[in-house]
This record gives C-alpha cells, sequence and structure tokens, in this order.
C-alpha cells in the first residue's frame, strides 16, 4: 500500500529576464509501508527542496504530495524531520528536548516523560537525561534529534543528511543503530546523504537524484540493508563484491553529473 | 634617555610584529588570552594614589577636585546631616525607583515589542519610523516637551528614563528573534506548533541572551538619563544632589554622587550579568 505520493512535483524559481530555475521537475515517487528511501546525488540535485516538500516547509509550483490520501499542506506531526544540526534546544536538558514535541501537543508532563524516557532508552540515552545537550558529542546530539523525531509516532521519519556532521567511525556506530530504530519501529523513512556507501547500506530503495534541472535519474532496489539484519556485520557486507560494484555504478553516475557540472 | 626610550617602543612594535612562542596547557593564539584582574585593580590603586597624591601636594584646588579623603567626609556628613533636607537614603532610593521602574516598564513593553517587531513585517512598519526617529535625539533635547505634557511631576521623570531604556531593548529583542536556527522553528512546527508556541517555546528563548545584553546596555542609558530627569522640579534624586550641589559649587558632593551612581550601576550590572549566568547557561554554546 502507498503511504506517501509524490506526484508530478515540480518546484522553481522566477528569475528575472530569464526563464525559471527548476530546483525540481516532475518528481515521481512512492514510499510504501516500512521502505528505507534514500536521496543521493551531486549537489544542487534538489535533495532537501523535495524533502522540504514532504516535511511541508515548502509547497509545490506544480503537482501534489499526499501521504496516507491526505494532501500535505504544510508541516505536521504525521511527518518528523530530523536536521542535520542547530536543532536542538539549548536551553532544555535531554529529557526535555526527546519531550519537546509532546510539550507542544498539549500532553501532560508525567505522559510526556513516560513516552520521552521510551525513546531515550531506545537510543540509549538513559544516562544523559538530565545533561545539557551542548554539552554532548555530536552522535549523542542526532540521537537526541531521532528521539525527539519519534516521539510524536510520525508516518514517516525525514532524515536531512542526519549524520553528515560526524565522524567516520561514529557514522558507521549511528547507521547501525538508525538500521535498527527503523526496523523496530516500522517507520516508513527519507533519508538524504552524500555518502554513497551510507546510502547503499541503509536504504531499501535508492533514489539518485541529477542536478538543473533536480530529478530522479536512477532508482534503485537495495537488499543490504535485509543481509545486515541477518549476518549482524556491517564492515563485511559493505566489503562485499555486489556492494563494491553498486557503489562504483552509482559514483560514476554522480562524477557525471559533477563533470557537467563544471563544464557548464 | 631617548635612546632607551627608542629601544622600548622599538621593542614593543618588534613584539607586536612577529609570532608569540606557544605555552603548554594554553590554546595558541587566542585574542586577549590572560588575566586582566590584577592589572585592574593595580590601575584602580594607582588611580586613587595619584588622585591623593595631586590634592595632598596642594597641585589641585579643591574647588576643582578635592581629596579622597574630602568626598568621604562628604559622605560621611551627607550620611549625617541629609542634603537640602533629605536624607542620603531617600536620595538614594528615589533614584532608584526612577531608574529601575522605568527600566521594569521598558522591558515590559519593549521586549514583546522588539519580539514583534522581529516576527511580524506589519508591527516592524509600524515601529520601526518612530524609534529610529527619537532614538538618536539627546534626551536633554527632549526633556522641555516631556515636562509640557506630562507635567513636572514624576511621570515626566519616568518616561523620560524610559525612553532611554526603551529603544536599546526593543533593538536587542528585535536582533534576538533571529538567534533562533531555521532548524529549531521548524522542528517546533513540524510538531504541529502553533506560531504563538513557537514564539514562546523557540524563538524567546533563544532570544534571551541578546535581551540579557540589551538590559545591560539599557539600564546604563537609564542612570545616564538620570540627571538630565532630575533636572527639573526634583527636590530629591542623586542626580538633584549632583546638579544642585554643583550650583554651590561644591565639588565633594558633586564626586561623592558621581561615585555612588557608579556603584549602584555597576553593582547592578553585576547582578545582571549573574542572573544571565543563571538562565542562559548555553549563550554561545547552543
Amino acid at each position: 500500500m502507498t503511504a506517501l505520493a509524490i506526484k508530478n512535483a515540480s518546484v522553481f524559481y522566477p528569475v528575472p529576464g530569464k526563464p525559471p530555475v527548476h530546483a525540481l521537475k516532475n518528481i515521481n515517487l512512492e514510499i510504501f509501508e516500512k521502505e528505507f528511501v534514500v536521496a543521493l546525488g551531486a549537489s544542487g540535485c534538489g535533495k532537501s527542496t523535495l524533502l522540504n516538500l514532504i516535511a511541508g516547509f515548502m509547497a509545490p509550483s506544480e503537482g501534489e504530495i499526499s501521504l496516507n490520501g491526505r494532501v500535505v499542506t504544510g508541516p505536521g506531526a504525521d511527518r518528523s524531520v530530523v536536521f542535520q544540526k542547530h536543532a536542538l534546544l539549548p536551553w532544555l536538558n535531554v529529557l526535555d528536548n526527546v519531550a519537546f514535541g509532546l510539550k507542544i501537543q498539549g500532553h501532560n508532563q508525567d505522559k510526556r516523560e513516560g513516552i520521552a524516557r521510551e525513546f531515550i532508552k531506545l537510543l540509549g540515552l538513559e544516562q544523559f537525561e538530565q545533561s545539557a545537550t551542548y554539552e554532548l558529542s555530536g552522535g549523542m546530539q542526532q540521537r537526541v534529534g531521532i528521539a525527539r523525531a519519534l516521539t510524536s509516532d510520525p508516518a514517516i521519519l525525514l532524515m536531512d543528511e542526519p549524520l553528515g556532521a560526524l565522524d567516520a567511525l561514529t557514522r558507521e556506530r549511528a547507521q547501525e543503530l538508525i538500521l535498527k530504530v527503523w526496523r523496530d519501529t516500522g517507520k516508513m523513512v527519507f533519508f538524504i546523504t552524500h555518502s554513497v556507501e551510507e546510502a547503499l547500506f541503509m536504504g531499501t530503495k535508492l533514489i539518485v537524484m541529477s542536478p538543473r534541472p533536480g530529478r530522479i535519474s536512477h532508482v534503485f532496489d537495495l537488499p543490504f540493508s535485509q543481509r545486515y539484519f541477518e549476518s549482524g556485520n556491517a564492515r563485511a557486507i559493505k566489503a562485499s563484491a555486489e556492494f563494491i560494484a553498486l557503489r562504483e555504478e552509482v559514483l560514476k553516475i554522480i562524477f557525471a553529473d559533477e563533470a557537467g557540472a563544471i563544464d557548464e | 634617555m631617548s635612546d632607551t626610550h627608542t629601544n622600548s617602543g622599538n621593542a614593543f612594535w618588534a613584539g607586536l610584529m612577529k609570532a608569540k612562542p606557544a605555552k603548554p596547557g594554553e590554546i595558541y593564539g587566542v585574542p586577549g588570552q590572560g588575566d586582566s584582574l590584577k592589572i585592574s585593580a593595580f590601575v584602580i590603586a594607582a588611580l586613587i594614589f595619584f588622585w591623593w597624591l595631586v590634592t595632598y601636594a596642594g597641585l589641585i584646588k579643591p574647588l576643582f577636585l578635592p581629596s579622597p579623603m574630602g568626598v568621604i567626609n562628604a559622605l560621611l556628613t551627607m550620611l549625617r546631616e541629609g542634603f537640602t533636607g533629605v536624607s542620603f537614603w531617600e536620595h538614594t532610593w528615589v533614584s532608584t525607583l526612577r531608574v529601575f521602574g522605568a527600566f521594569l516598564l521598558a522591558c515590559v513593553i519593549g521586549i514583546p515589542l522588539g519580539i514583534a517587531m522581529g516576527m511580524n513585517p506589519i508591527a516592524r512598519g509600524i515601529f520601526d519610523p518612530p524609534i529610529e526617529f527619537y532614538r538618536p535625539i539627546p534626551p536633554l533635547a527632549y526633556l522641555p516637551l516631556m515636562i509640557i505634557w506630562f507635567g513636572i511631576d514624576e511621570l515626566s521623570k519616568v518616561l523620560l528614563i524610559f525612553l532611554s531604556v526603551l529603544a536599546p531593548l526593543v533593538l536587542g529583542a528585535r536582533a534576538g528573534v533571529r538567534s533562533a536556527a531555521i532548524e529549531q522553528i521548524h522542528a517546533a512546527y513540524s510538531f504541529g506548533a502553533t506560531r504563538w508556541q513557537v514564539i514562546r517555546m523557540v524563538v524567546l528563548p533563544a532570544a534571551m541572551p541578546e535581551i540579557f545584553t540589551a538590559m545591560r546596555v539599557g539600564i546604563g542609558f537609564g542612570w545616564t538619563t538620570l540627571v538630565a530627569a532630575e533636572m527639573v522640579a526634583a527636590t530629591s534624586g542623586l542626580g538633584y544632589t549632583v546638579l544642585s550641589a554643583s550650583r554651590f559649587l561644591q565639588t565633594d558632593i558633586v564626586i561623592m554622587g558621581i561615585v555612588v551612581i557608579a556603584i549602584i550601576a555597576y553593582a547592578f550590572d553585576h547582578l545582571v550579568r549573574f542572573v544571565e549566568r543563571r538562565v542562559v547557561p548555553w549563550k554561545g554554546r547552543g
């Protein structure tokens, strides 16, 4: 069953005296229940614009986005966003940050803290409940962001390069953590990344986007996260011949787009 | 003599013109690194000593600059006998009340106004011209108008101080609105927040560091305006004390009044900084 449907969505900006710039042109994408869709592409291909459309932070110039049959007209609690950075509230401790969405929705303190603690536990943040967010490492801060996004029980999690600011080792561990959270909660995920390896490892479906105009140029179905759940050995999967072959294929597509950008 | 002078001058410039060596346990190259407290304490002591020296040696007449002891005596006399029939504590209390009353009023009006101007183009369009118009005008220039419009009682005095505190507070709160990252605002909206919730739970707390800075600047302006406010039809207050003493060339009381104002203002500034550390410990680290 289709849960999120993007139909013929285009975004363009008017430029005085020139034809309008297409940030996105005729995007068609369906995300089904329990899917983990990863968007990958050269800079300027419109990945973040697409995420903003789904989140409701931006309205499409043409086309429409609907979630479970309801047209998206603005931001809402059925679509939670995990940002790359700067999204936590430094005047609140970890517990209150995780409970922030519940407070907005008007739940009482007992219920807020009960639900928040559940996700704090899921993300392994128990010992940091009372910590200030700015005292946490980047990886821990992202866990807080993910826990907070989950508290409103969204239909889909939108992740805008959530691991982009992390160091390589933390990043690999965070990938595995997010996969486990995804498996345990069964949410749909739309995940943006710059890392081809991360994209291939985490997604069930990969969309490769190309710039000028921003569009989906390739779609791949991915088996690797399922294999990770079976074997539990992330590095072995990332080092397998099949993984490497696909990685190089995708990299070729992206490099061709980047080279096109330089030639223009 | 001139040789050594040139040498030390050269040494100073030579120091600026080359890189410093690194020190253990210290991050290299942080501007302004090092402790200045001892130097400040020494400078204060040296200034007072110099003040005492020139007055003690009779280089300056007491009319122009009374000795430190003369100023302390003026304070003791005033504590005992008051000034123009009003006790020292009442002078202090009246002025403090005027400044803090105006300050609190400016906070209550200025902070919401600044936030509204930062959030809303209509509010900005309405209030930007009048505030930018009166802001650079010295309070002394519109003091006569205040008296004509609001009389010679407390109201015109407090309003004069209020206006001088209001502008920096409004500007600070308005600039503070931009402190909230768009990701923080988007996060709130994606939980279904209303605009009012975003203002109250994201924008206002994020603006607090800037608002605290504006409060410190604002209360400074308030004390600056105090003397002007107490120029007309006042019978008590520290500003009034300084002004009337100056008419009778009681320089010791003038200096004493100045020092008392400085001490109160300085103490309050430290109080605000203390509250600031408690309320926004995340300042600069968010």
